[in-house]
């Protein structure tokens, strides 16, 4: 039976009445009195040197406050990179500095170089746009592996190459590796493309910043998934503002799916001019300023190879990648393709050797970064890829291949450094193979080729690291900071209670699913407890809301904080019972003595701490307040089963996607509804991926994709109703919730979904195509029909930052529109 | 600069236009009315999409002053007289039809509009309808489950649990 409150029941979401009527308050729409506007003047080169900033007549303009360029920001520190990666010879990655604004070069479309503040942003735009900035083009370098060649042009000249790092993982497991794929009875090797994307939250970024005379404090207004962590990175490394003096605060936000996790130069700008200025000052990108300054997501270049013995047992695998940094490190950059995609190598299954190398590259194109599973998704593309082509090319099941190689027994050490806790990857396969019909797909095959069209299926699994945390292996791992969460529970005289969260809500609903745990430990109704985030002013520090953590890391916190609620509650109940502490149970929001009738209620107990006049003063202190950190000991690992049935036009080659079916273990569920509705946004953004989504550059590094004319985002119309499960549970052994995380699956487990069904559609139509680069757009798909230009290499002009190794273009020109 | 005004959610309303201000920001800056929300520059998002004189207009492709005099509903006008929310306002809530909420009010004026032009709309036709407005954190299948209710078709219960 469906639960009606608490945990595992789907109440509405109490923040919606505000966004239904209006009056949700985003950044954009926070405007303080006296502000003024800034608009960036940014580079429309990919690179060049400046020669000269020309900002005379614009500072004549009418309005103008004053324009700031690099000259204005010395003695100010750079953006900083919260991940540094040691290479395979043990040194450190080659770190550039990242300007406020740009020093001496611009190093790709985008990179601001001047900023005027204006009375109105209206003047602000009109002085950008008379600015005259002299910059002598220099060749840019936009192709990977071009980017590493001898003699490439430097993106920042100060660097000995264009290489950030090689890493190995785990370089003691690269001769075994070797010795297993040389040995081994059949290997199947795949080149692809993870095709580089833009997260596209529809609110695009906003700062203000504001400054206080009086006591001499800053604070920033931003659109963050972590509001604390920029009030750290923006106040110690780069302003130099103690966080005391600094507070942070992102208030509603639009959506963010990773790109409003890292610390932005607009961040600092804004704070850095307010108080120059001794006015605040707001920021609002437009959208096409987004896709020229939010950093995008994936953007790699992978070779794997599967080694197989003659039982086809998983021997080995082998990765060779080159994962795009863009032209500066932005926050987490470094981390995304090594330690949270390389240690996602193993998959499900227990292969015994596997060995990941990873070149991370700079080119002349805006910073890469975490979007939506960042490295999860690529690790599972690649692996469900290739097990997809190994199940083809040895002519046995996909699904059968999988379960034979399907880890099952548990906690699982894996050979790229993390522990499975736990998991049962055969039930949420069998989960799924009951929500597809399996067995019937061969008749609908018939239906849709009786229409003229090619029907495929596509079957895979996936796993994922979540609960981002353990703050010592991610220290030893190479963060610079830590990674566990916080909460203060604060219980008012009158028994209604604030829990204020490090975690942040920017569309997954914490203020309701928050609140029904905490509603639940105590008995109290779900409306007496209000829960508060995005506000460094009142909560304590927290690392915020990425990589599936908030109820994994930030709600075990708040459990912690509500147990130590609960246990000095208890105190003051067998006080007013004069009975003993041990005997004293809670139960719907009332505390009784085992074994006799007695009992007082939540709010006698609430009302006693702040009114102790009957009250053990000598044991505890008055008031009712707590606080937890929790640092887990490890990652949670969410994992499942997905399949989706394409059908394919074979005179267009254009792919509708007729039904996707997804099974998950998220372990625990509080919220289901909550967790449902995360499943579909990341089937459609993983739909996107595999079909529609790609960001493009020409080989000048000029942005191809820069409006929703050229980015194709996923509509309506693009994709089918969803059938999503989650009752298969195992939940995760060391959270006190025992959950997993649920936010990023969709985006992971289906891009292999969809590219393993058109294939399948393709041969079955005899069209021996053994991959397609994503995105899928008919022009690829039709391409690859037509025999073998699958990857449209020479078909088309050479372009995309993806392009890089093995002749792979990914697409200008290409995506599909609307 | 001119004064414009507008009948706005059934109030007339002034404000201060340029010859290039948009509906969007004369709403939101002018009238502080920022439950319109401004998703794109390429009048391509939907985030922005309000009423005019009965009719769905992306508030971003207008300018205020060619609208003086029009009558005006937006997401702020859109709650029944008595605070509780509109059919589709309820109905958005009750099928968990946002998440972010940054489309939101961009999707029930179009899904108002919808249900006003074709008060039985078939799945096909609320998605085609509604491809004009970008949702990138739903997915869209509990937006069609909400339209589809709020005209009073049976839909699946939100989480089969
Ligand atoms: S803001 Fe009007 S359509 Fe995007
Ligand atoms: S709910 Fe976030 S964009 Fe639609």
């Amino acid at each position: 039976m469906p639960k009606d409150t608490g945990i595992g029941a789907s109440p509405k979401r109490r923040e919606d009445v505000r966004f239904l009527t209006g009056k949700g308050r985003y950044t954009d729409d926070i405007n303080v009195a006296g502000q003024a506007h800034v608009v960036f003047l940014r580079s429309d080169v990919a690179h060049g040197r400046i020669r000269g900033i020309d900002t005379a007549a614009a500072e004549e303009m009418e309005g103008v406050i004053r324009i700031f360029t690099a000259k204005d920001f010395e003695g100010v520190g750079g953006i900083p990179c919260g991940w540094q990666i040691t290479d395979r010879q043990g040194n450190p990655m080659q770190e550039p500095k990242h300007p406020i604004l740009a020093e001496g070069k611009v190093r790709h479309v985008g990179d601001p170089i001047a900023a005027v503040v204006a009375e109105t942003r209206d003047q602000a735009r009109d002085a950008a746009e008379v600015i005259v900035a002299d910059i002598e083009d220099l060749p840019a370098v936009i192709d990977m592996k071009k980017a590493v060649a001898e003699g490439a042009p430097l993106v920042h000249d100060d660097l000995t190459s264009n290489l950030c790092y090689d890493w190995g993982f785990v370089e003691e497991n690269r001769e075994a590796v070797d010795r297993a794929i040389s040995g081994a009875a059949h290997v199947t090797t795949l080149e692809l493309v993870n095709n580089r994307l833009v997260a596209n939250p529809m609110e695009p970024r906003v700062a203000v910043g504001d400054y206080a005379f009086h006591d001499d404090s800053s604070t920033l207004y931003t659109t963050s998934q972590n509001p604390h962590v920029i009030r750290l990175l923006m106040g110690a490394f780069v302003l130099n503002i103690p966080e005391h003096k600094l507070r942070v605060v992102a208030p509603d936000v639009g959506g963010g799916f990773g790109t409003k996790i890292f610390h932005y130069a607009e961040e600092a700008f804004c704070t850095f001019a307010a108080k120059q200025l001794q006015r605040p000052v707001k920021w609002t990108s437009s959208r096409s300023e987004a896709f020229m300054s939010d950093a995008h997501g994936r953007d790699h270049v992978t070779k794997i190879e599967l080694a197989l013995d003659a039982d086809h047992n998983f021997t080995a695998v082998r990765t060779e990648t080159y994962a795009n940094m863009g032209a500066y490190l932005s926050t987490f950059a470094p981390s995304v393709p090594t330690w949270l995609h390389g240690t996602l190598m193993a998959g499900n299954y227990k292969t015994p050797n596997i060995y990941v190398n990873v070149k991370a590259v700079f080119t002349n194109t805006v910073p890469v970064d975490a979007y939506r599973g960042a490295g999860r998704p690529e690790a599972t593309f690649q692996l469900e890829r290739v097990i997809d082509m190994a199940a083809r090319e040895l002519g046995v099941d996909p699904v059968e291949l999988r379960r034979k190689n399907y880890v099952t027994e548990f906690p699982y050490a894996t050979p790229v450094a993390v522990e499975y806790d736990t998991g049962d990857y055969n039930a949420t396969m069998d989960k799924l193979l009951s929500m597809i019909d399996r067995e019937g797909f061969a008749e609908r095959r018939r239906e849709s080729e009786a229409r003229g069209k090619l029907r495929g299926l596509g079957i895979n699994a996936y796993i994922e690291a979540c609960g981002i945390a353990p703050s010592q292996l991610v220290g030893q791992l190479g963060a610079r900071a830590g990674l566990y969460e916080s909460a203060t529970v604060r219980v008012n005289a009158t028994g209604g209670l604030v829990v204020m969260t490090g975690s942040h809500s920017h569309g997954q609903g914490h203020e309701t699913s928050f609140a029904q745990v905490v509603a639940d430990m105590i008995g109290i109704n779900e409306d007496q407890v209000e829960i508060v985030h995005g506000d460094t002013a009142n909560s304590p520090m927290g690392m915020g809301t990425y990589g599936s953590r908030s109820l994994a890391v930030g709600g075990s916190a708040m459990v912690k904080a509500t147990e130590k609620i609960i246990a000095k509650a208890k105190k003051i109940a067998a006080h007013l019972m004069e009975a003993s502490e041990g005997d004293i149970e809670l139960k719907e929001g009332r505390f009784t003595v085992a074994g006799t009738d007695k009992s007082v209620a939540w709010g006698d107990v609430t009302l006693a701490a702040y009114v102790p006049h009957n009250y053990p003063l000598e044991e505890i202190e008055p008031g009712l307040e707590e606080t937890a950190f929790y640092d887990p000991n490890n990652f949670t690992y969410p994992a499942g089963a997905y399949a989706c049935e394409v059908e394919v036009d074979p005179e267009t080659g254009k792919v509708d996607v007729l039904a996707f079916a997804a099974a998950d273990d998220f372990g625990n569920v509080v919220n289901p509804m909550i967790v449902e509705g995360q499943v579909h946004g990341g089937l459609a953004q993983g739909i996107g991926q595999a079909l529609l989504e790609n960001c493009a550059y020409d080989e000048e590094g000029q942005l191809l994709s820069a409006s929703y004319m050229d980015y194709a985002m996923p509509r309506a119309h693009d994709l089918p109703m969803f059938q999503v499960d989650h009752s298969c549970q195992t939940p995760c052994t060391h959270n006190p919730l025992g959950v997993k995380g649920c936010g990023e699956a969709g985006a992971i487990g289906s891009p292999p979904s969809i590219v393993n069904a058109v294939i399948d559609a393709l041969h079955s139509g005899g069209h021996d195509v053994p991959h397609i680069d994503m995105p899928l757009t008919p022009a690829r798909v039709w391409h690859a029909m037509q025999g073998g230009a699958a990857n449209l290499g020479s078909a088309q002009p050479a372009a995309g930052s993806g392009n890089t190794t093995h002749d792979r273009s990914v697409g200008a020109g290409d995506t599909a529109t609307h | 600069m001119a004064k414009v005004t507008m009948n706005v959610n059934g109030k007339s309303r002034s404000a201060e236009a340029e010859g290039r201000t948009l509906l969007v920001d004369w709403l939101r800056e002018g009238l502080r009315l920022t439950g319109t929300h401004v998703g794109c520059d390429t009048s391509q998002c939907g985030a922005c999409v309000v009423h005019v004189n009965g009719d769905p207009v992306k508030a971003c492709s207008v300018l205020a002053q060619e609208l003086d005099g029009a009558e005006v509903t937006t997401i702020e006008g859109m709650a029944n007289a008595d605070g509780s929310l509109g059919t589709v306002q309820q109905a958005f809530q009750d099928y968990h039809g946002l998440q972010c909420g940054f489309c939101t009010p961009g999707m029930v004026m179009a899904a108002s509009a919808l249900l006003k032009e074709n008060p039985q709309p078939s799945e096909a036709e609320v998605r085609h309808y509604l491809e004009g407005n970008i949702c990138r954190c739903t997915g869209y299948h509990n937006i069609v489950k909400a339209v589809m209710a709020a005209s009073g078709q049976q839909v699946e219960p939100v989480a089969a649990e």
